[in-house]
């Protein structure tokens, strides 16, 4: 038993723990406000949390609120979940690459938890990945997560009335905040951002669509049709070139 | 808890857990095709862009509301504010104009 607890300290999923601690207390506020959100939305306490716990995807968590706020169906919301986090699908592509031959059963525990920012801390380490340290990384920031969700819906529930109607833009300045500093990095990412806004709202005002599949129609054909002007633009580069 | 609710988060999960793990029961050293990789990286921008617009005008009957929210957000943003902080001051900056304007 002794000697259990000393190789553990040595072990990779200290180290992960570690390494995730700055993705736990970058967690922290950013979960807060999901409880506190989730709470004005409308969701009991043991939603809001089933949600962190299940779900465990930010912005996924976030667009679910305005969408069950606007009244959309469960399954569009579940269609959104899954679009806006297809994402994970390259994130693992690489994962599944750069991480040590272990057992399926292993990876299919350490998946559940990938995120943006624990791939961003796992995937810049030098050389193979072992299991136990991308657990820790990830699972220091479920932890989080989870616990700052519960947190943020009880300090929400103690909110007053005025300071509630103005937090309903909390969810758009977030969506803001995000994209701003991406959209400072490139021009692509400005273009993605436009056109998916011009086309959503084409959809909405001509009421083409329902909310839920104006925004799933309108990211994806921005998406696809950026990348299809950059690959057609790329390669009359290329011929040039020749 | 509402059981509508509690299928639709488990549904949630499912589908999420299905991206995450796919890869590695499907992918052994294969890549995607690049269009298709370059597709699925624009999704959480062309996401962010479709979700802030229009909604963010309908938060509340006078129209302004949303605005002015969404514009402080974008300059605090601009200015490298991090996210809680365009959140917090949104938040603050609209909790004083409904306390001068309603």
């Amino acid at each position: 038993m002794t000697e259990l607890i000393i190789e553990e300290q040595e072990s990779p999923f200290k180290k992960g723990v570690q390494a995730g601690l700055s993705i736990a207390i970058g967690y922290a506020p950013v979960a807060l406000t999901f409880g506190l959100l989730a709470k004005t939305t409308g969701l009991t306490m043991g939603e809001a949390m089933l949600m962190s716990i299940i779900v465990f995807a930010g912005a996924a968590q976030y667009i679910s609120l305005s969408l069950i706020a606007l009244g959309t169906s469960a399954f569009e919301i579940i269609l959104t979940t899954f679009i806006v986090n297809i994402r994970h699908f390259l994130m693992s592509t690489a994962l599944n690459e750069k991480a040590e031959d272990d057992s399926l059963l292993y990876k299919a525990i350490y998946s559940f938890s990938i995120t943006d920012e624990s791939f961003s801390v796992v995937a810049t380490r030098e050389g193979v990945l072992k299991t136990g340290f991308i657990l820790g990384v990830n699972l220091i920031g479920y932890f989080s997560w989870v616990i700052f969700t519960g947190v943020g819906f009880v300090i929400g529930a103690n909110l007053s009335e005025t300071l509630q109607e103005s937090m309903s833009v909390a969810l758009y300045a977030m969506f803001i905040g995000l994209l701003v500093p991406s959209m400072k990095k490139g021009v692509k990412v400005i273009y993605l951002a436009a056109l998916a806004a011009i086309f959503n709202t084409i959809f909405t005002y001509a009421e083409l669509l329902s909310t839920g599949w104006a925004i799933v129609v309108a990211t994806l054909l921005s998406a696809i049709l950026v990348e299809f002007v950059e690959s057609i633009k790329q390669s009359k580069g290329d011929n040039h070139e020749q | 808890m509402n059981s509508e609710m509690v299928w639709m988060i488990i549904g949630m999960g499912a589908v999420t857990y299905i991206s995450r793990l796919a890869p590695f029961l499907l992918f052994h050293g294969r890549e995607l095709p690049s269009f298709i990789q370059g597709v699925l990286k624009n999704v959480p921008y062309a996401t962010l862009g479709a979700l802030i617009f229009p909604g963010v005008l309908f938060i509340s009957e006078d129209i302004w509301f949303g605005l002015l929210g969404a514009a402080f957000a974008f300059v605090a943003a601009y200015l490298g504010a991090n996210v809680i902080i365009v959140v917090l001051g949104s938040i603050l900056i609209l909790s004083g104009y409904s306390f001068l304007f309603s």
